[in-house]
């Protein structure tokens, strides 16, 4: 495999202003996906996952969301910087997005082709010269990629007439229209029942790979990650704490987060991953001061409270954000508790 | 199909909606006090005129009598004469009713193109400079009643800056198309009648942005409102997503799903304008219905008063309808559920 990096995101702050004041959500967020690679990203319900793979697209509603800083580079260009042509382009066919819930990611007073056609116009120049009967020839190739029956008549359904499994499909068949070069997959088909959960992934699974398109997939299951993917970024309270090949973070998680997340039992609903960590997720109003994890943390030390673990080796390449594994906190440490 | 099934079935709705109607604009109209004989005749008239009158009339029998007469004869398009003007209510309708919807009309053309404008350049400029100026605006427009308008505009662009006329349909001099469809813009361009029809704009503008700053601030406000939440939805981050330029995404993807609450409103506005533009009528000295169903309640002119409420109601019915046609064809999940209920 090779290690050219396709995108890289670099210490990406993002905000929410609401009504009680703003929301701090991503604390400096670090991830990287490179060419040909399948990255799982996993972390309780709110740590903000969703909200790292809107930025990566520039497409968090603003206003409320403000990127107050940081670079997403694809391919070397900082997507945050592009101008609106670069960026149509980077869109869609650079990277593309399945959503987390199929019912909200289609427009209900359009068609599924009159959603869909536009994309497919839009995926490369050739296609923009087509007429509306040719275009319409091509928007039955991604229904019938997704193993949709009658995909001719789909066309003319509302989303609406659709069940939850055929808008998944639907959703995951227009991510794919434009044959990205990063798929990004955001805990697809959580909102299913576990056996048509189950056929999504293996068809996601299947088009993924006679596509060679790099991934990120997002799930609560620490399972599907686990079976999916080659490396795992954890995630808690708008920082990547931990990443690691995902045999070695299965085999050898670090910090006290992960560790809380393995010893939970993963339940097959989801939504549970952070069972084995008493507390919750603390409110991004007034975020807790050095590590966010400290008031959870079985582990925490004076200096959590005060400052912040930066995102660094362990070992090769296993990262995490912790100051039990930075040699300067720790050994005095270690000393003073075996002592 | 599905929708001449639908426009037939709201059509037998309105028939006793249109009935329930006839016999409280009737009940009304009796119990109004003030004998309509005497009013008519006028004060000093004898005594033996005004009993004479009121059998004519058949005041003098009992109420559902009176009714079935009043029914009837409205049904045939006979209002009666009015009191107060002499002439057959329903040749004064027809006069002053297409005046007052061609009025309505223009309101509403400046309402929609306006209204929807500014609103989505507030949702698209949202908490800016732009949307602070579009809010206050708007703000404004919704507090101010139309008559203030009416004489501002007059004053301003009427008086002292002297760019349109103030009075009527058309100028003293220029000829007046024959009546077609009671529209003096479409009678002239249909006569051909190119002086006419400018002139007709020309004397359309000012009460017509009088009547529209109301409901296009109004307008303004609910698109800026729907547009807004709108753009927080994860259809319009999916569309971006895939690659689909801004353009489309604005004027297609966000557009129509906003519509829908501006459009319903419009609809109520239109009818409400119809109603309510006596003030900016009198002011413009517009022959219109609105200021003839004023003066005749003034007056207590009984026969022009029913037949202007009549009309009213046939106004709103139809404007119902239309505008839940126009929604139901927007909004997929209300018109299958239009359908679901046949
Ligand atoms: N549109 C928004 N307005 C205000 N706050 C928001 C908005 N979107 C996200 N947030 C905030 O960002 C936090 C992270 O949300 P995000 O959707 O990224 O979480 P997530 O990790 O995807 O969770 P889940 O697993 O439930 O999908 C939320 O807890 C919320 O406080
Ligand atoms: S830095 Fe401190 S509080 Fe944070 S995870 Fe490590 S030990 Fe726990
Ligand atoms: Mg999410």
């Amino acid at each position: 495999m090779s290690v050219t990096p396709l995108l890289e995101i670099k210490n990406l702050h993002v905000e929410f202003k609401v009504y009680g004041g703003v929301l701090k959500v991503l604390d400096g967020v670090d991830f990287r996906v490179n060419v040909g690679e399948k990255v799982g990203l996993v972390g309780e319900t709110g740590c903000g996952k969703t909200t790292t793979m809107k930025a990566i697209l520039r497409i968090l509603p603003v206003p409320p969301a403000r990127i107050t800083g940081g670079e997403v580079l694809f391919k070397g260009r900082d997507i945050l910087k592009m101008k609106e042509r670069e960026l149509r382009e980077t869109r869609g066919r650079g990277i593309s997005m399945i959503f987390q819930d199929p019912t909200a990611a289609l427009n209900p007073v359009f068609t599924i082709g009159a959603q869909l056609e536009p994309v497919i116009r839009h995926a490369s120049p050739e296609n923009r010269r087509l007429s509306k009967k040719e275009l319409r020839k091509l928007a039955v190739i991604p229904l019938k990629e997704v193993a949709l029956a009658d995909p001719e008549r789909l066309l003319d359904a509302y989303p609406i007439q659709l069940s939850g499994g055929m808008r998944q499909r639907v959703c995951i068949g227009m991510a794919l229209a434009t044959n990205p070069e990063l798929l990004i997959a955001d805990e697809p088909g959580t909102s299913l029942d576990v056996t048509i959960q189950d056929q999504v992934l293996r068809l996601l699974q299947r088009l993924v790979e006679q596509r060679h398109s790099s991934v990120i997939l997002i799930s609560h299951t620490l399972g599907i990650v686990r079976q999916m993917c080659d490396r795992v970024y954890v995630m808690y309270a708008g920082n990547m704490v931990e990443e690691a090949p995902t045999r070695k973070l299965f085999a050898n998680p670090l910090h006290p987060y992960t560790r809380g997340l393995m010893a939970a039992v993963p339940r097959l609903s989801g939504g549970g991953v952070a069972m084995g960590i008493p507390g919750r997720i603390p409110s991004y109003l007034h975020p807790p001061s050095g590590c966010r994890f400290h008031p959870r943390c079985p582990q925490a030390m004076e200096i959590c409270k005060h400052e912040k673990p930066a995102f660094q080796q362990a070992e090769d390449d296993h990262r995490v954000a912790c100051f039990l594994y930075d040699p300067a906190v720790a050994e005095p440490q270690k000393e003073a508790t075996t002592a | 199909m599905r929708t001449l099934t639908f426009i037939a079935r709201r059509a037998f709705h309105a028939i006793f909606v249109l009935l329930g109607l006839s016999i409280v604009i009737f009940i009304i109209a009796r119990i109004m006090p003030g004998d309509p004989a005497r009013v008519a005749v006028g004060a000093r008239a004898p005594e033996w005129v005004v009993e004479q009158l009121r059998e004519q009339m058949h005041l003098n029998d009992p109420l559902p009598i009176q009714y079935y007469y009043w029914l009837t004869d409205a049904l045939h398009g006979d209002f009666g004469i009015s009191l107060v003007t002499r002439r057959n209510v329903a040749d004064d309708i027809r006069e002053f009713f297409p005046a007052s919807l061609e009025l309505a009309f223009t309101s509403l053309l400046i309402t929609a193109v306006l209204g929807i404008g500014l609103g989505t350049l507030s949702a698209r400029h949202k908490d800016k400079f732009i949307d602070n100026v579009v809010r206050v605006i708007s703000y404004m427009g919704v507090v101010t009643p139309s008559f203030v308008f009416a004489i501002l505009f007059l004053l301003l662009f009427g008086y002292v800056l002297d760019l349109f006329p103030t009075i009527g349909r058309l100028s003293e001099g220029v000829p007046r198309p024959p009546t077609v469809t009671g529209f003096m813009t479409i009678d002239s361009l249909l006569a051909g009648n190119f002086t006419a029809l400018f002139d007709a704009l020309h004397h359309l503008i000012l009460p017509a942005m009088a009547l529209a700053m109301g409901t296009m601030a109004q307008e303004a406000r609910i698109t800026r409102a729907s547009m807004s939440e709108n753009l927080t939805k994860d259809y319009i981050a999916a569309i971006r997503a895939f690659g689909v330029p801004e353009r489309t995404v604005m004027g297609r993807f966000l557009l129509k799903p906003s519509l829908i609450a501006t459009i319903s409103i419009m609809g109520l506005d239109f009818a409400g304008g119809l109603a309510n533009a006596f003030l900016v009528e009198l002011i413009f000295v517009w022959p219109g219905l609105s200021r003839y169903g004023m003066n005749a309640i003034l007056r207590k002119d009984l026969n022009a008063i029913s037949a202007v409420i009549l009309v009213l109601g046939v106004v709103f019915i139809v404007v119902n309808i239309i505008v839940d046609l126009v929604v139901a064809r927007l909004d997929p999940r209300i018109g299958l559920r239009a359908a679901r209920s046949d």
